[in-house]
């Protein structure tokens, strides 16, 4: 038999499909476990997008509409690597999130916030060769969601990456340190407790512009590859 | 130094255009080699109610069976304009709408090629984990000897076989749970 290219995920790094107290999931989670499949070229491939042509504006999601949009200005940065500790280089990222005000510039969301007319909230950046990105955005307000009484989500961003390969594919959310609202959330609690600071960023006065910016540094881990065996 | 994966999420609600909008549901355009075909996916929540505010996307290798990565290293052609990846969401009745070709075959670790398929992710709101399926093609005869295929219970592979319509549009209904759960892999 083959060795699997990338690790398999050991148990409790990522949040049960079914977590009854996010409501979404009993309908919508598999009953029968997943099939264990040996790594073909199939997983070990997967979409580069480096077709896809950036602009500057993508990566600052405060600049791509006429005006300034409302709400305090941060740098969202860090880097993507894989578990050994190595940069996953030239790695696309993209991001979604809602306004000052927690209202996404989404047709579905029907929140009675105000919408930002200067803020769309989507934004895409490519990692460079250490794996290194960086995004500038507004920090996003906590909404409703009527997951059950009272029920508000904490402050994210939506971040989707692909990494090397179709294995390696992950959606996560980048949560703000201590927010009260973290201990209320069922999604963020989906994660079982012990992996859960992993989505959290971590306030960084580095990077932080003086008269501009504050700044949250955010690093992504990502599947690493098995250690070739000796010939 | 070990690091820690970062854990996954939910895709929510309100994915953004960004994530669909610069991306093509036609993967294909003029001058790709290979058989054109339309493939219709559609998505269902464990009680059989669709799902309209889902995401798919497919990677799959080009007509002559290579991808377009680094680890395909095999000497096969690569097609100009033809990366193999397409993402669409659901629409109202559940369902996204690809045109691409039909994928060569590739091969298998242990030895041999696997039938044709498509490799597909699946995202929702109350999908806490991307779930990851296959396509492949009615009235292949390779079917019989893929070894993906033969590492499903026999009753549950219809799940993954997608079956041409009267228009020529190859359809494969995907089922989060239910009598009709899909088969996912764990990759
Ligand atoms: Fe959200």
């Amino acid at each position: 038999m083959e060795k699997d290219t990338y690790r398999r995920p050991a148990a409790g790094q990522h949040p049960a499909n079914l977590s009854p107290a996010y409501k979404s999931t009993p309908t919508r989670s598999p009953k029968q476990p997943a099939i264990v499949l040996p790594q073909s070229l199939s997983e070990i491939t997967g979409p580069s997008l480096a077709t896809e042509r950036l602009n500057a504006l993508e990566s600052d999601l405060t600049k791509q509409r006429m005006g300034e949009p409302l709400g305090e200005r941060i740098v969202v940065h860090g880097r993507v690597l894989d578990e050994d500790g190595k940069p996953v280089p030239k790695a696309m990222l993209e991001i979604w999130q809602c306004n000052a005000a927690g209202r996404y510039h989404h047709p579905g969301d029907q929140h009675d916030a105000p919408l930002d007319p200067n803020f769309t909230g989507g934004g895409r950046a490519r990692a460079d060769e250490e794996g290194k990105y960086e995004f500038i955005t507004i920090k996003p307000g906590a909404y409703p969601w009527k997951n059950h009484h009272n029920a508000w989500r904490p402050a994210h961003i939506h971040f989707s990456l692909f990494g090397p390969a179709f294995a390696t594919r992950l959606i996560t959310q980048m949560y703000f340190p201590d927010d009260p609202l973290l201990g209320y959330d069922p999604i963020y609690q989906s994660v079982p407790e012990a992996a859960r600071k992993r989505l959290q960023a971590r306030f960084d006065i580095e990077t932080t512009r003086p008269e501009w910016a504050l700044a949250y540094k955010f690093d992504i881990v990502l599947r690493g590859r098995n250690a070739t065996p000796m010939e | 130094m070990s690091h820690v994966l970062t854990p996954s999420q939910t895709i929510g609600p309100f994915y953004f255009g960004t994530l669909v909008n610069g991306y093509r549901a036609d993967l294909a355009p003029a001058g790709v080699a290979g058989e054109r075909i339309e493939l219709v996916l559609s998505l269902f929540d464990t009680e059989g109610v669709l799902v309209p505010d889902g995401l798919f996307e497919i990677w799959q290798a080009n007509s002559h069976g290579r991808y377009n990565h680094p680890d395909d290293r095999r000497n096969l052609p690569l097609d100009a304009g033809f990366e193999g990846f397409g993402r669409a969401s659901t629409d109202m009745k559940g369902e996204a709408h690809f045109t691409t070709v039909r994928p060569g075959r590739v091969p298998w670790p242990a030895g041999g090629e696997q039938a044709a398929h498509v490799n597909i992710n699946v995202f929702a709101r109350g999908v806490l984990n991307r779930l990851a399926t296959r396509l492949y093609f009615d009235g292949d005869p390779a079917l019989a000897e893929d070894p993906v295929l033969k590492l499903v219970d026999a009753k549950r592979r219809p799940t993954l076989i997608a079956k041409r319509d009267a228009g020529g549009v190859w359809r494969l209904p995907i089922h989060i749970g239910g009598g009709r759960e899909t088969v996912f892999f764990d990759v």
